[in-house]
């Protein structure tokens, strides 16, 4: 490959602009109307998961939630390229792309309940845990595709991560391990502008996060992170080349984080809102909402149908939520390594006795009426 | 002698049985060897593994016999060898790899502790991390700043990661191999100034994770040591001996999972202890045995259990090694101190 044609464009990709108008280009196309569709109620659902999981931080039924509202084409983009052999290595933020996935909502949010540090299965779903740590999980898929070409196996690994990340170490270390391995793997950084407070500007001096790529020997592009069809077109691409031996590639969308970082955030104080409002305007849903109400694509019907769906994911995570989970203590010491060392039987029969005379103090305390 | 191959399981055991002198650097290689040959998932990596065999030569020749697929070097990047590590475990692969020395290790720390140590929790169980992370340890042969650091504190206080150190070819390959065929993972301390000491080495021998090793049988005091500090303990062992004294040797071996039982009943046998290691002693893993052995065995000790170890300071430049490190003379005081009077 030239290395011309690893450089990202000047401008980010894009298949359908903010009024809903296609956009034609030349060299990608637009996804077919039953994956635009299938995108929208995507769409739909991700941002009913993303209002429902803050209404319940709010309740304090979650402890956090790192919303992904404004980014939900990257999230649904992320899930519907990848293949049933494929794996996503998804960050905190992007819940919603392993919901999309075939993760519960419920078990997706484990992590942000505080029940445990990872909920759902794994292997089912080829999701890896959620990473908090940030650019550190690049490194796992890298190795998880290394492993999967070493055994001849069918899988793409998508990374994902935010803007932030792309100024770790583990960021460049990965970047170059996959091009030097030559690696199925496609990275996808979310550039929503900011890293908690911190703008793009003060993580990187270069044209573009794309343009990293280049420095490593693979191709870079750019994309409307607004546009699913545009992730949809562009993230194709790359998990297809990978797919066939064409190895790693970078993709850098752009888009913006609507809500504050999480809600312990306060974003008013780095950010102007004219600019947040400024972004209502590019509104993933709405744009492809237009788009496929004016090409007769999406009636009232399919709406309705829509809603409905994503007001049923809702009612769920909420019954879900609003139940305290029978937790196990002894699951403290059950998971730490494959066999239980003498030293950590020794400290789980500690704290079996605790809780044994603590709940033989509550019957107690019961039976006398609280007296003591 | 032979075993048939049907009556040895595939990840530990060797199809046969050989006994031979050897180092500890060619026990660590035919572990190596031996491993990549049993389980087609042993992947060995790192920087210059490859062609070089390793900055200590315990890769040598792997890549010539098995190729690049089986062992292969890397970009020079500690996080992204263990990084990738761990993205091979998540995929059914056991992946041994090399950080070259201990102070060359930090980089990867982060993946050490955050994600090896923990995505066996973290998923429940449903990722184990069946990789083992070989890191040359200790100082003793005149290197220069970074490369003879002793870093085991840091990952002995890290739950979920088992950390061993043999003393002996013996050890070396046993260990090694049940390292890599355990489920859990192993960061794997080498000591550099034992990789040219040679022993017997019987292949058909296999090591249990988490148990120490009576090295020396005595009656009067009992000297816990591992790593290099183990060849330092019986050395003064015998100093002792001449001395009219009964020195027993334990070799710890495995400083996580640790091996109470044992570590107890030696040390209630004899009623004296002295800890031995070369890292600074300031919240160590010598002050974790020794606390360990005060709270176990306080009503039969005749004397404080005492710790020989390294200064807390910097390790030392080469020239002045010799005055860092713990020596028989000291090991010898340490001894001396231990109310021997009071008995009489």
């Amino acid at each position: 490959m030239l290395h011309t044609e690893m450089l990202p464009r000047d401008t980010a990709v894009r298949l359908i602009d903010e009024n809903g108008e296609r956009v034609i280009d030349e060299h990608y196309a637009l996804p077919d109307t039953d994956t635009l569709l299938r995108a929208y109620r995507g769409l739909v659902e991700g941002r009913r998961i993303n209002d429902q999981a803050g209404a319940l931080v709010r309740q304090g039924r979650l402890a956090v939630y790192p919303s992904s509202h404004g980014q939900e084409a990257c999230q649904v983009g992320a899930s519907l390229v990848l293949g049933e052999s494929d794996w996503l290595f998804p960050t905190y933020r992007d819940s919603v792309a392993v919901i999309s996935r075939g993760v519960e909502p419920a078990d997706a949010m484990v992590l942000l309940k505080g029940d445990w540090h990872s909920g759902y299965d794994v292997r089912a779903h080829r999701v890896a845990p959620q990473a908090t740590p940030l650019a550190t999980q690049l490194l796992h898929a890298v190795g998880f595709a290394q492993a999967a070409k070493h055994r001849g196996e069918d899988t793409v690994v998508l990374a994902l991560c935010g803007d932030g990340a792309t100024s770790e170490g583990d960021f460049h270390e990965a970047m170059n391990f996959a091009a030097v391995f030559h690696v199925p793997v496609v990275f996808f950084v979310q550039n929503n502008e900011f890293a908690i407070s911190v703008p793009l500007s003060r993580q990187t001096a270069a044209p573009s996060l794309a343009h990293k790529a280049i420095g490593y020997g693979m191709p870079g592009q750019r994309v409307d992170g607004n546009d699913v069809a545009a992730v949809l077109a562009v993230l194709g691409e790359a998990v297809d080349r990978a797919r066939t031996g064409g190895g790693p590639s970078l993709i850098e969308a752009h888009t913006y984080r609507m809500q504050a970082h999480t809600n312990a955030d306060d974003d008013t104080r780095y950010r102007e809102r004219d600019e947040v409002q400024a972004w209502i305007a590019r509104d993933p849903l709405l744009r492809l909402r237009a788009h496929l109400t004016e090409t007769g694509v999406l009636d009232a019907e399919a709406e309705e149908r829509f809603a409905a769906g994503a007001e049923e994911i809702a009612a769920a995570m909420r019954t879900a939520l609003n139940t305290d989970a029978d937790l196990d203590p002894e699951d403290l010491f059950r998971f730490v390594t494959d066999t239980r060392s003498p030293q950590l039987e020794e400290q789980w029969q500690l704290l079996r006795g605790e809780i044994e005379r603590s709940q033989l103090a509550e019957t107690e305390s019961a039976h006398t009426g609280g007296a003591r | 002698m032979t075993i048939a191959p049907d009556d040895v399981d595939t990840r530990t055991g060797s199809p046969a049985r050989e006994v031979a002198t050897m180092s500890m650097a060619a026990a660590l290689n035919r572990a190596l060897a031996d491993a990549i040959e049993a389980d087609p998932d042993v992947v060995v990596f790192g920087e210059d593994v490859g062609a070089l065999g390793g900055v200590f030569r315990i890769t040598d020749g792997l890549t010539a016999r098995y190729g690049e697929e089986r062992c292969f070097d890397t970009p020079l990047a500690e996080s992204g060898i263990v990084g990738t590590a761990v993205g091979m475990a998540m995929n059914g692969m056991r992946p041994v790899v090399e950080l070259q020395f201990d102070a060359f290790a930090l980089p990867a720390f982060e993946q050490v502790v955050s994600h090896v140590a923990k995505l066996g929790n973290r998923t429940r169980g449903g990722m184990r991390m069946p990789l083992v992370i070989r890191i040359p340890f200790g100082g003793g042969i005149g290197g220069v700043e970074h490369h003879c650091d002793s870093s085991e504190a840091y990952y002995a206080h890290t739950p979920g990661l088992t950390v061993v150190s043999p003393s002996t070819p013996q050890d070396a390959y046993s260990l090694l191999r049940a390292a890599i065929a355990s489920p859990d993972p192993v960061v794997f301390l080498e000591p550099k100034k034992l990789y040219w000491s040679k022993g017997e080495v019987d292949t058909s021998i296999t090591a249990e994770i988490g148990s120490a090793r009576i090295a020396r049988d005595g009656t009067d005091v009992t000297l816990l040591a591992y790593g290099a500090a183990v060849p330092l303990a019986m050395e003064a062992a015998e100093a002792a001996a001449s001395e009219g004294r009964s020195v027993q040797v334990v070799d710890v071996r495995s400083l996580s999972p640790f091996d109470d039982a044992t570590v107890t009943a030696a040390v209630k046998s004899t009623g004296r202890a002295v800890v031995i290691a070369e890292a600074p002693g300031y919240a160590s893993v010598a002050s974790e045995i020794q606390a360990r052995v005060f709270e176990r065995c306080f009503e039969f000790l005749e004397a404080p259990v005492r710790r020989v170890t390294g200064f807390d300071v910097p390790y030392a430049p080469p020239k002045l090694e010799h005055w860092y490190l713990p020596d028989v003379d000291r090991v010898l005081d340490a001894i001396d101190t231990l109310h021997w009077d009071e008995e009489a």
